[in-house]
């Protein structure tokens, strides 16, 4: 039975990579942006949380009230300057400045809060976990996480579908001349597509103080811009129902490998990614045509 | 109509350049309200060139672009749609993970108030309504082109630029298309259209424009026109190399 | 090593205003060379520059021996990254993969009781085979994935590598010493070694960027389809410079061992050295061999300088890479060989007009290697 509490726990580890990747899927998918700094973002809202919440002595799980308009803010003021500016100098620039971006940020951190970990407290109420049966156990916590992480994804499918902006923006990562053509500026709608993928970063990376501490270098070191890469990847490009199932299915994996052994978790996550990329690099939710 | 009385469209002595290339050279024009120009030429002789840089995409070198008496050339290509100035694009260039209608509600998401809206779109092409669900890349060409001309057609425009619309269409196709030209028309809309087709330039244009290496080598009215003088300004025979049209 | 070509005498097209440059070309007085002025003052610059390199260790305390060591190590890898991306089109934030594993393949063979120096061609060669399998696993990707998935592959080298107890596990290993030799000696024998290399990798890429291959990667590097459609064999080229890439920065690693001299595995496969490749090659300028070597330098400068402020070194290192990236895409070769028209490794061609000595004025027509960040509207 140990083994479905391995999947369990990996469906809800599943749900806070999905919401690592969605705003990483979000600006490739539009911009065609891969943003090095992805995960580095995430541990900057988390150490603003920290900041805000030493300042403000609110508690911690409305930190995100704060934090996350802060950072779809900074999303779109990034985009108009620095992601724009890289843009129009082709990939291999935007490879670089986030590149660059990740570095500055990371010691930038470092800096200011020294190199020793953090974590993000959270509340008494939710540290509990829920026991079924013998074997399984679910903290309240992931299941809260994994939660938030489905609303957010399909609330952003929704958006993106269904209203007026969220068809600017898949017009635009269509085809930009032609939304000039209709009279939309590109840049103000890359805009608004970066202010809700770092949104989402800013929530992703508070979820993931709660869930675990965290410090300067965790970025890189913690593979979050990896595991979110490769959620992405394995779930397929062009849907975010296809980050979910790839975030869940990355999850499930690595809880499975950590079952052979400890040493094996992050391994059997990327093996999976290689085996993807080698036998259905589309994805597993997209179809060939978009590959 | 134009405001101010005079032509709706000016183009005076515009160049435009491809890095060091010399797409259009010293290009002008004059297109009045209700008209249909026709831009005619060989391949790469700098016609798409023109509609690309009269709509915004392309910047020019030099030379004005007069539209309704204001130089827009300074403008973004957004802020010409809000103008009035709506592009068709050589190739269509439909939106193809949107659906049909909401290729045409992008099209309407910054239209000028006017005539034009989807509902008028679905009447004149009759087909539509019922395919308006369907991804635009699962249509055939002559219907993504009539789709890419209602997407425009919504915004309102008051000069339409029209990119080679028959291009890799059957001929019963295009003149199903050039069939509407005349609901366009008694709208309000001016039209500038490129065509490779001579022949059916010459059938729905009021002016006709011979471009050829970038150079003016002809324009004037289809009447006083002849298939000669079309042909010599076409090809570019008969004249001197490098000398001037 | 001015090669006046004889071009075929053409009919210049009547009329045409193409064609006085036409006719430039394939007038048979016109030359083709390789260098605007004599090489030869650079050549002998470059073997005065390596003959006092190679008698430092006589002169300078072993402490300043050991930064030039590391100064190599930094350079083969920024020439390697420099390759990759600035001549084959390939991104890769992964290399630290082939330099962990130089360095592991070199612990290897000094576990086994043989000199380590050995174990430099071990590594190199070794990196260079792992390479052509990674190449296999990634060429169908596309740019960013294809940046990703090379870190990918780094994290499960070192993900495979600290499972052997053997080789140290978790926590590293360090090389076996040899005992006959004298710490001042090996210190020698290492900077000499890594001097050596770091000639072999400059002179190689500079042999291979004159030639064919060169040829094909500029093509590539400008316009990928349509260097495919004129024959160019892209998939070809690219592989060789991706295996090339993992060999050299095998050696650094099997060098970088040897130096410390021992491997800790999370700091050999770290994407710190990503970092320090690219930062070198930005500053410096990608696409040009000079561009490395210029930005290692300004590396090491700015480390030196700004050592005792930590952190803040790489704030403003990652500042200045992003305004480079940016503002600056040559980087400072770029600017500075742009304005005195200086390449010390001529890759490119000069055309002189007839009745122009080479070397005088300017050419008339100048067929110029372009750096592959072309600007997009």
């Amino acid at each position: 039975m140990t083994w479905v509490n391995s999947i369990i726990q990996g469906i809800l580890l599943g749900g806070l990579y999905a919401l690592f990747a969605c705003g990483l899927s979000l600006l490739f998918g539009v911009m065609k942006v891969i943003n090095l700094a992805h995960g580095d973002l995430a541990i900057l809202a988390g150490y603003l949380a920290v900041g805000v919440i030493a300042v403000t002595h609110i508690p911690t799980v409305w930190s995100f009230i704060i934090v996350v308009p802060l950072f779809a803010v900074l999303g779109y003021l990034g985009q108009r300057t620095l992601i724009q500016a890289s843009l129009s100098r082709g990939v291999l620039t935007t490879l670089l400045v986030t590149f660059g971006l990740s570095v500055v940020i990371e010691n930038a951190l470092q800096q200011f809060f020294s190199a020793n970990s953090h974590t993000l407290g959270i509340g008494s109420l939710i540290s509990d976990s829920l026991h079924i049966g013998s074997q399984i156990t679910i903290a309240y916590l992931d299941l809260v996480i994994f939660l938030v992480a489905v609303v957010v994804l399909l609330g952003l499918q929704y958006f993106l579908s269904s209203s007026r902006q969220g068809r600017l923006i898949r017009a635009v990562a269509d085809d930009r001349e032609a939304a000039q053509l209709a009279g939309a500026d590109y840049r103000h709608i890359f805009g608004i597509a970066a202010a809700i993928a770092f949104a989402t970063v800013a929530l992703a990376g508070i979820a993931y103080g709660m869930y675990t501490s965290f410090n300067p270098a965790s970025g890189t070191t913690a593979l979050l811009l990896l595991f979110a890469f490769e959620a992405v990847v394995i779930g397929g490009l062009g849907s975010l129902w296809g980050t979910l199932v790839g975030g869940i299915l990355l999850g499930v994996v690595q809880q499975l490998g950590a079952q052979v052994s400890s040493d094996d978790q992050v391994l059997a996550g990327q093996l999976l990614f290689l085996l993807i990329l080698l036998i259905r690099p589309q994805g597993i939710t997209t179809s060939r045509r978009t590959a | 109509m134009t405001t101010g009385g005079g032509p709706l469209l000016e183009v005076r002595g515009l160049t435009v350049h491809h890095g060091q290339l010399r797409a259009l050279d010293e290009v002008s024009l004059t297109v009045g309200a209700g008209e249909v120009y026709a831009m005619i030429g060989a391949n790469g002789a700098g016609k798409t060139t023109l509609l690309r840089a009269i709509s915004g995409l392309k910047a020019s070198t030099s030379g004005a672009i007069l539209f309704d008496g204001t130089d827009v050339r300074a403008l973004r290509t957004e802020r010409r749609v809000a103008a009035g100035i709506v592009m068709v694009p050589e190739g269509r260039r439909l939106f193809p993970s949107l659906t049909v209608e909401e290729n045409l509600q992008v099209g309407a998401a910054y239209a000028r108030p006017g005539a034009w809206n989807i509902d008028r779109v679905y009447e004149l092409f009759s087909w539509m309504p019922e395919r308006r669900k369907q991804l635009a890349a699962q249509l055939s060409g002559g219907e993504q082109q009539a789709v890419a001309i209602g997407r425009a057609l919504v915004a309102n425009p008051r000069l339409l630029l029209l990119d080679e619309v028959s291009l890799g269409l059957a001929p019963v196709i295009v003149r199903r298309i050039y069939d509407t030209l005349p609901d366009l028309l008694a709208s309000g809309v001016t039209v500038l259209l490129v065509e490779q087709d001579v022949s059916q330039a010459l059938r729905v244009a009021s002016h006709v424009h011979c471009l050829l290496e970038g150079r003016t080598t002809l324009q004037g009215e289809p009447a006083q026109l002849t298939a000669a003088g079309i042909e010599d300004a076409y090809f570019g025979l008969n004249a001197t190399p490098g000398a001037p049209a | 090593m001015s090669s006046p070509v004889q071009p075929a005498a053409g009919q210049p097209a009547a009329g045409q205003p193409a064609a006085a440059q036409v006719a430039a070309v394939t007038d048979p007085d016109v030359r083709v060379t390789r260098s605007r002025r004599s090489p030869l003052w650079p050549a002998l610059g470059a073997v005065v520059a390596i003959a006092i390199l190679a008698y430092l260790p006589y002169l300078v305390y072993a402490g300043t021996t050991s930064l030039l060591v590391n100064f190599f190590i930094l350079l083969i890898m920024a020439s390697m990254w420099n390759l990759l991306a600035g001549y084959a089109g390939l991104v890769s934030v992964g290399q630290q993969a082939f330099i962990g594993l130089g360095s592991y393949f070199v612990l290897i063979v000094g576990l086994h009781g043989i000199d380590p120096f050995i174990g430099l061609p071990v590594a190199a060669l070794g990196s260079g085979v792992v390479g052509l399998v990674v190449w296999w696993l990634l060429s169908r990707l596309r740019s960013g994935y294809f940046a990703i998935a090379t870190w990918v592959i780094a994290s499960i080298c070192y993900l495979i590598v600290i499972r052997f107890a053997s080789l140290g596990g978790g926590t590293g290993e360090p090389l076996p010493s040899m005992p006959t030799v004298s710490n001042t000696l090996l210190n020698a024998y290492t900077y000499w070694v890594a001097l050596a290399v770091a000639v072999i990798v400059l002179v190689s890429l500079y042999a291979i960027l004159r030639g064919r291959l060169g040829l094909v990667l500029t093509a590539v590097r400008d316009d990928e389809t349509g260097a495919r459609s004129v024959g160019a064999r892209v998939s070809r080229a690219q592989l060789l410079v991706f295996v090339i890439a993992a060999t050299g920065c095998g050696a650094a690693g099997g060098l970088e061992i040897i130096s410390q001299p021992f491997v800790q595995p999370t700091a050999a496969f770290s994407v710190q050295w990503t970092a320090e490749m690219v930062f070198a090659c930005l500053i410096g300028g990608i696409g040009t061999i000079e561009g490395p070597i210029l930005g290692t330098i300004v590396f090491f400068v700015l480390q030196q300088w700004l050592a005792s402020y930590g952190t803040w070194y790489f704030i403003v290192l990652g500042a200045i890479a992003i305004a480079v990236a940016i503002w600056a895409p040559r980087g400072l070769w770029g600017l500075i060989s742009e304005r005195l028209h200086i390449r010390l490794f001529p890759v490119g061609y000069w055309v002189w007009p007839a009745g122009q000595a080479a070397g005088s004025g300017s050419p008339g027509l100048r067929l110029r290697r372009r750096r592959g960040a072309a600007s997009r509207p």
